[in-house]
């Protein structure tokens, strides 16, 4: 806190020496010549023919006393982070660094001490009550954006004074000069840039370039100030809207869900559906092995019983043919008609005995069973191998 | 001795008195007016110690520094006829104290209010020459200097000068305000539709993607299984033809003595004739082939 801040006059240490000083002087001088003026007074009781010349011996050294005590009073100390200001009848000499100094005594000199190292804060939008709590500032905070929007926002500046003299002597109460000047700045520059750029990535950049605008602005009017920062403590859409907002973000949510969702999908068919088709594949080749192995499988049996016939084709053929004939017949129900004599008798089928079986009757002309004479092509049938047991060899005839 | 003395000192008194009533000091931060029984006699001081004639003479002080002045809020038309409520701060510090000192009387309160309402009118002329638009985010420095520039020219009457006009706040009217608001929140409520209708646009796209993809690989797979199928048929073909082609007389019987067999299973009824090669030696073991 400046030392001239007003509401802090009491705590002016300049303002008080100014009215307390001189009675201070005068009361000590007066003490002064009390004391002495008993010490000599004694001394003068005892011999008093000498009484004129101590009296003036004594104001010599009142005088000369007055004299250091007045010397001395101009001693001061400059504190680490406060710089001292001295003027002469009111003008500016120098400005003292830290340490203990000296000053041409009271009416002559006059020094003010400004801290400089101190951060100073200026809060925009809001006011610290406490560690963690702050009171918002709805008439500071809310501003409107160049797409013509409200928005909310609360900004803190950190600065310190820079030139103590020109702190001092430029600006009048430069502190709330400050805070004007950054509700200004900071208003320009929100009154440049669009709603979606501060409330987003524009963060920083508005801090900053807030900085760079108040700053310009102090140096502009010699105030002896520096920024140090400027803090973006909070933007946000006013209160009014905020459910909107959040409306948005959620639905940036379902969004994206949504997405996942469609994707999560086509993770779980795609793999599945090539898998099947994996399987169609398998299935396939699986039935052409299979089939040209049955081929392979029955054309060598079939040309190793068509070497042996070719060694003796008429025996062969023969035992063949009674055996698939034997084989036939031993499991068919049989009924034997003599053409030739019978044949204009009728003849009577044992019905009663048919009807046990659910097998159809069936006339056969037996003729039929000789020996193929012609053939009937290529029948590439895969069921022939079902024959196989009936097929047996037998040796002779 | 004594009262020679005592003169010395009253003497000394006396000549103190008269010197600190015709010194004045004039600080840094303060302009003096000089003033010789009431006209104004001087006022180019520089800060630092200064003589008068004491009684003739006599010394007042104003403000050196700049000194901020908080204009009221008040509202202003825009050239679309909109309202905007504009808080300002004015800058200025006394420039001629001399002409200050007759013009205001000194009254710094004088002051202040002839100059918020030189700049209220300069204001109200920038506003009703601009939209809304321009003044929110249009160049406020060269709209301020065109105010200030009218501004200084009536307060240097006055002895004043105006180093910056500085809009601190540019506000619409509560009523305003809140259509603002309506028009937001639509505009969320917008985008927020845009947003999931996006979502459910591109969702569809990769289910219907995925969807085709899938028929394209079972069809695909389909289609070469048949491929595989075909030449596995093919070349079970071939290899019965060639076994089978070896000897084609040998297949006809072959072939159709396993038909047989297979044809008549279980309990057929057959009714046979018994004639044919297999009943040849049926009824005569002696009958010859024929």
């Amino acid at each position: 806190m400046a030392w001239n801040e007003p509401g802090n006059g009491g705590k002016d240490p300049w303002g008080n020496r100014g009215k307390d000083g001189p009675p201070d002087l005068d009361e000590v001088v007066r003490k002064m010549q009390q004391k002495l003026g008993g010490l000599f007074g004694g001394k003068g009781g005892s011999g008093g023919s000498n009484r004129p010349s101590q009296g003036s011996f004594g104001f010599g050294l009142i005088a000369v006393i007055a004299l250091i005590v007045w010397l001395l009073s101009g001693i001061y100390i400059v504190e680490a982070p406060e710089r001292g200001v001295v003027m002469r009848f009111g003008q500016f000499v120098t400005t003292t660094m830290p340490g203990p100094h000296w000053h041409l005594p009271y009416p002559i000199d006059k020094v003010e001490i400004v801290n400089v190292d101190e951060i100073r804060t200026a809060e925009i939008g809001y006011r610290s009550t406490g560690v963690a709590s702050t009171n918002s500032i709805p008439s500071e905070s809310l501003m409107l954006t160049q797409d013509e929007n409200i928005i909310d926002l609360k900004i803190a500046v950190q600065y310190r004074v820079q030139d103590a003299a020109k702190y001092l002597f430029n600006v009048r109460n430069p502190d709330i000069v400050l805070r004007q000047m950054m509700e200004s700045a900071v208003r320009e520059i929100v009154g440049r840039s669009k709603m979606d750029f501060v409330l987003t990535e524009g963060r920083s950049a508005i801090a900053n370039s807030t900085e760079q605008l108040l700053q310009s602005m102090l140096d502009a009017h010699d105030a002896g100030l520096l920024v140090t920062s400027v803090n973006m403590q909070d933007v946000q859409p006013p209160e009014q809207v905020q459910s909107a907002f959040a409306d948005v973000v959620k639905a940036r949510e379902d969004e994206v869900r949504q997405i996942n969702q469609a994707e999560a999908y086509a993770n779980d068919i795609l793999p599945k559906a090539r898998g099947q088709a994996f399987r169609v594949l398998q299935e396939a080749e699986a039935y052409k092995s299979q089939v040209v192995a049955k081929a392979e499988g029955d054309a060598s049996r079939f040309t190793q019983v068509m070497q042996e016939y070719n060694k003796a084709p008429a025996i062969t053929t023969e035992r063949l043919y009674l055996d698939a004939m034997e084989s036939v017949y031993s499991r068919s129900q049989k009924v034997m008609v003599d053409v030739e004599n019978g044949g204009s008798n009728v003849l009577y089928l044992p019905l009663d005995r048919m009807r046990g079986s659910s097998g159809n009757p069936a006339r056969l002309n037996l003729d039929e069973f000789n020996y193929p004479t012609s053939t009937s092509g290529n029948n590439s049938s895969t069921s022939s191998s079902a024959s196989r047991d009936d097929v047996r060899s037998r040796g002779g005839r | 001795m004594s009262s020679r003395m005592t003169l010395i000192l009253v003497l000394l008194v006396l000549a103190l008195i008269t010197l600190s009533s015709s010194l004045f000091v004039v600080d840094e931060r303060e302009k003096a007016v000089l003033l010789r029984l009431g006209q104004i006699e001087r006022t180019d001081f520089e800060p630092g110690l200064h003589f008068k004639m004491p009684f003739v003479n006599n010394v007042r002080k104003f403000e050196a520094r700049e000194m901020a002045l908080d204009a009221q809020p008040a509202r202003y038309l825009t050239g679309e006829k909109k309202n905007v409520i504009v808080d300002s701060f004015i800058l200025w510090r006394i420039d001629d104290v001399g002409t200050y000192l007759t013009s205001m009387g000194g009254d710094q309160e004088r002051a202040a209010l002839r100059l918020s309402q030189i700049i209220k009118d300069g204001l109200r002329g920038e506003f009703g020459r601009r939209t809304i638009q321009e003044v929110v985010s249009g160049d406020r420095v060269t709209m301020v200097q065109d105010i200030l520039k009218e501004a200084n020219r009536v307060a240097e009457g006055f002895g004043i000068a105006i180093s910056n006009v500085r809009i601190k706040r540019i506000d619409l009217p509560s009523e305003v305000s809140s259509s603002v608001y309506t028009r937001m929140e639509a505009e969320r409520e917008r985008v927020a539709k845009e947003l999931r209708s996006q979502g459910a646009e591109r969702a569809e796209e990769i289910r219907s993607d995925a969807d085709r993809q899938r028929a394209v690989i079972l069809a695909e797979a389909r289609s070469e299984a048949e491929q595989i199928r075909g030449q596995g048929d093919a070349r079970a073909t071939e290899i019965y033809a060639d076994a089978y082609g070896a000897n084609e007389d040998f297949y006809s019987l072959y072939r159709r003595l396993s038909a047989y067999q297979n044809v008549f299973k279980g309990d057929d009824m057959l009714v046979i004739e018994p004639t044919g090669d297999f009943f040849k030696r049926f009824n005569d073991a002696n009958q010859s082939l024929q």
